[in-house]
């Protein structure tokens, strides 16, 4: 009895000093960080990931984030996080207490690069396939499955056991059906083969891709019966794979488009307003553009804690500025050249210039920085070879119903039927008591305002620079005279036709000249109708 | 510091105004032909600001051979014959003893018939294709294999990338530049479909296609790499794509070429961290050189945030080993310092020296940085010694036998060593 407690009780101590050295090992480890450099760090990476210790994760990941860092006066290793107040937030990784704030001149980062950062994430690969959350976990056998060794196969093999949800099984389960082509017998290959014709992972592709060339590397007459079956399922298996992704290219290639698409429309629906329902050729409708990116810009700077929400206070702020700018313009000159469609085309070219010399001057003629939203960024992924991009989808979403307001506008409001009766018959709109001096002004503020909603979506693609109305003016254009003049669901199918038109022929023939193509088609169809895609007929027609 | 540019500028106007008074024999005249309005202002005025320091430095130390220097700056407005013109206005009007100027290869391209009928003396100092070599020109920037080539070793022997994609913008430079390495590629062993090329043009803003394509070719299990030559604004939108498509520096790292502080000074570097750049010259390298140049422009400009890149360095080296030569020679005239310009040695910014050798090149370290969240650059990989210029690139079938010496006894740009023949065009 009193020997099986001593026993016992020797194991406890041991186990117990064991943890305890580990414990300063894993200290001592750390401390060696600050003296190595990008080309020994390595195995001490190794070394940290192979302790058994509950802060290696944490560790590792600060180290990829690039956020651990050591006091340049002691060499601690600690992890930062930025403070609102511009300083840095440390914790100390040895004792995990909080430090005094400090700014980032005091230290020195760990320095990694690309090549040790994937090291280390294949480190992590392994650790997070026992993470509580599934997505962690998810993720761990996507990176595994993306580059497998042997260690990694082992420890999904071992967690597959265990695993309780559906998709990590399913993930974990490719992944030892892909290793099996490299370790397996013929039959398990044709086995692994037929479990995984469904599967879109690139890697399986790669796998069965590689054995098939592997097989024909023989002649038929040498292969077995086995092989020979192998060889049927893999071109089988690849085949229905091929075709599964060249329906998702064309569902991607048909998003490219029609997103390309509801960029072009929200360039071109405001001046489809001023141009085609006005009859004004405004040259300055790409510095109203510029004008909204700008307000972004302002309201980022104004409001730095606020980057998420930012947008949704630069939409309304860039269609006041830009409205109010184009309401001025047209009280101040466009009136004056009513019906001096070249005059009005000098004049309006004439602002843009002082708009983008306005904006030279007061914010320098360098690009400034727009950030993206955090909810901007990133992808949905839909399946392993299909993914949207969010910022495209809700820009899509938002070009949507920006026109589709704007037609409600333009058809249900009283408003909207003042300006559809000006721009129809202006005199018969006056004898009935239609004010088109007001309509004018409200009209023209209404295209210059939406142009500057589009310039709040551009600083989201592009850059923000005094050049940028410049490269949509001609799209604009383009789009509002393909379409039909004064027709607003002409602009939309034209911008959308356009979009999909120039994306479907990007990859066949490369940018440059898909752009040509795109420029050369269009001359033609004007050339062939001149009133565009949906002519306005009748007596709106004059 | 308003006091220091006011003076600038008013020497600017001084010398427009009174070029052909006398008393412009008692100073060397310095024609400094850089864009200072249209789309290359950007990047060309802070190289004019980089001259026009130089100048007030050595004035101080007082200027070369006893004379003081005086900066004649002229806009030729991003607008390629006016390169042209200027230089003509320059060399005739003005008689410069020497010219600091051009960005883009077009303009270079235009300045040199006029430079050479002239017999004027251009420093270049922007990374560039390569192919030429001008008794008139000195090219302190980086040859193809002072940048691409190494940045493609590197991909090659510490990424271990097999796939390459070639991006660029369309024009001359980065065409040029895929010809070659797509050259040095296939010379590697890599196979016609592992090599993929793609070119917009200037200012491309839609990138989702062509960063699909990318995320396609990368997927098919080699390891991939992007060098992109893609220039200027277009590059925003084309790192941002990258990140949204949620390909990383580590999944398909990109090795940019005209991408440096100056210009990740305009960026939001978030979708940039961890990829690449390929130079010669980092603001972020600590030698002691550096440090007082950082210093020293920090002053000049009067901005605590404005950043130094590759090419000031390139107008630093140039304007040294210039005021060396002129020293050497003892006189500014143009046939004297181009020889006495060769061999002449100066310390460059990053801790070594830098040589100019027989055929107008120079001896540059290169160096690989990965982009960091503040828009520095930090060294990853460096070559362990400095590279020799090559003016005309080894990997292409019509350039491989050709090199520039002007030295005696070949004296030529263009010299085909196996038929020891010298052809006389120099560019």
């Amino acid at each position: 009895m009193l020997r099986t407690f001593c026993l016992i009780f020797t194991m406890l101590i041991s186990a117990l000093s064991a943890t305890a050295s580990a414990a300063e090992d894993f200290d001592a480890l750390i401390n060696q960080l600050p003296h190595k450099n990008l080309r020994n760090i390595t195995p001490l990476l190794e070394k940290i990931a192979a302790q058994d210790d509950e802060r290696v994760r944490f560790v590792l990941t600060e180290i990829v984030n690039g956020d651990l860092y050591y006091l340049k006066s002691n060499k601690q290793v600690v992890s930062i996080r930025k403070t609102p107040d511009g300083d840095y937030q440390l914790t100390a990784i040895i004792g995990e207490q909080a430090l005094e704030n400090q700014s980032k001149s005091a230290m020195k980062k760990i320095r990694t690069s690309n090549r040790i950062r994937s090291d280390i994430r294949g480190l992590l690969a392994q650790l997070d396939l026992t993470h509580k959350k599934e997505a962690v976990r998810l993720a761990a056998v996507k990176q595994i499955l993306d580059d497998p060794n042997s260690e990694s196969i082992a420890l999904i093999k071992k967690h597959l056991k265990t695993e309780k949800s559906e998709d990590v099984v399913q993930l974990m389960e490719t992944a030892m059906a892909v290793n099996q082509f490299k370790t397996g017998s013929v039959q398990e290959k044709t086995s692994a083969t037929k479990a995984l014709k469904n599967s879109l992972e690139p890697s399986v592709r790669n796998a069965m891709v590689q054995e098939l060339n592997r097989l024909s590397e023989y002649k038929n007459s040498e292969l077995s019966e086995d092989d020979k079956a192998l060889k049927a399922a893999l071109t089988k298996a690849i085949d229905s794979i091929k075709q599964k992704r060249s329906i998702y290219e064309f569902i991607e290639n048909l998003f490219f488009g029609l997103s390309l698409g509801s960029v072009l429309l929200l360039a071109a629906i405001g001046l489809a307003i001023t141009f085609g329902v006005m009859g004004v050729i405004n040259m300055a409708h790409g510095e109203m553009i510029m004008l909204g990116a700008y307000t972004t810009y302002v309201v980022q700077q104004l409001f730095p804690q606020w980057i998420d929400y930012s947008l949704f206070i630069a939409i309304p702020a860039a269609f006041i500025v830009s409205g109010s700018v184009g309401i001025l313009i047209e009280r101040g000159v466009i009136r004056f050249l009513k019906g001096r469609p070249l005059e009005t085309l000098l004049a309006t070219f004439g602002i843009s210039l002082i708009l983008q010399q306005l904006v030279r001057t007061i914010f320098s003629p360098l690009n400034r920085t727009v950030a993206a939203p955090e909810w901007m960024s990133g992808s949905w992924q839909i399946n392993p070879i299909f993914s949207i991009t969010y910022n495209r989808l809700y820009i899509v979403i938002f070009a949507l119903a920006v026109f589709f307001a704007l037609l409600a506008f333009m058809k249900r409001s009283s408003l909207g039927l003042h300006v559809r009766a000006v721009a129809q018959n202006r005199e018969m709109a006056r004898a009935l008591s239609v004010r088109s001096d007001r309509v004018d002004a409200i009209t023209f503020g209404l295209g210059s305002g939406i142009a500057g909603i589009a310039g709040v979506v551009l600083s989201q693609l592009t850059n923000v620079g005094p050049n940028l109305g410049q490269s949509y003016i001609i799209d604009s254009f383009l789009v509002v005279v393909f379409g039909g003049v004064g027709n607003l669901w002409g602009t939309l199918v034209a911008a959308m036709s356009l979009g999909s038109f120039n994306k479907f022929l990007e990859p066949l023939t490369g940018s440059v000249l898909a752009n040509i193509i795109v420029l050369v088609g269009l001359v033609l169809f004007i050339q062939k109708r001149p009133k565009g895609l949906f002519p306005q007929k009748g007596r709106a027609a004059e | 510091m308003k006091l220091k540019k006011l003076i600038a500028a008013s020497s600017i106007i001084a010398t427009s105004m009174v070029a052909q008074m006398a008393y412009a024999a008692e100073t060397i005249k310095v024609g400094v032909l850089h864009s200072l309005s249209g789309t290359m202002a950007i990047s060309e005025t802070t190289l004019k600001d980089t001259v026009l320091m130089m100048i007030e430095e050595q004035n101080k130390k007082g200027g070369l051979l006893g004379k003081k220097l005086e900066p004649v700056v002229v806009d030729p407005a991003s607008n390629w014959p006016l390169f042209a013109e200027k230089t003509r206005e320059l060399l005739s009007k003005e008689k410069v003893d020497v010219i600091f100027g051009c960005w883009t290869s077009v303009s270079r391209k235009s300045v040199l018939p006029v430079i050479e009928e002239l017999n004027g003396l251009l420093f270049y100092p922007v990374q560039y294709e390569g192919e030429e070599s001008s008794k008139n020109v000195f090219y302190t920037g980086a040859a193809p294999n002072q940048q691409a080539i190494p940045a493609v070793d590197y991909l090659m022997n510490d990424i271990g990338a097999e796939r390459w994609v070639l991006l660029g913008t369309d024009y001359v430079y980065p065409r040029t530049t895929n010809k070659i390495l797509e050259a040095y590629l296939k010379a590697k062993g890599v196979q016609d479909k592992d090599i993929m090329i793609n070119y917009t043009p200037f200012g491309h803003s839609d990138w989702q296609s062509i960063v699909a394509e990318v995320k396609k070719f990368g997927s098919a299990g080699k390891k991939t790499a992007v060098v992109s030559t893609v220039n200027g604004d277009a590059n925003v939108p084309f790192y941002k794509e990258l990140g949204n498509q949620g390909i990383s520096a580590e999944d398909i790292p990109v090795v940019a070429f005209s991408v440096g502080e100056e210009e990740l000074s305009g960026f939001d570097t978030s979708p940039l961290v961890g990829h690449l750049a390929a130079w010669n010259y980092f603001q972020s390298v600590e030698s002691e050189e550096n440090e007082k140049f950082i210093a020293q422009w920090k002053k000049f400009i009067g901005d605590d945030k404005r950043v130094t890149n590759d090419p000031m360095e390139a107008t630093y080296i140039g304007f040294k080993m210039w005021a060396k030569a002129v020293e050497k020679a003892g006189t500014t005239e143009v046939d004297a310092v181009e020889q006495a310009m060769i061999g002449i040695t100066v310390p460059n910014l990053t801790g070594g020296t830098a040589v100019m050798n027989a055929n107008h090149h120079l001896s540059k370290p290169v160096l690989i940085g990965e982009i960091q969240e503040n828009g520095q650059l930090e060294v990853v990989w460096e070559t362990p010694d400095t590279v020799i210029g090559d003016a005309w690139s080894d990997f292409l079938p019509s350039s491989k036998n050709l090199i520039a010496d002007w030295t005696k006894p070949v004296n030529c740009g263009n010299f085909d060593i196996t038929s020891a023949k010298c052809s006389g065009q120099n560019f």
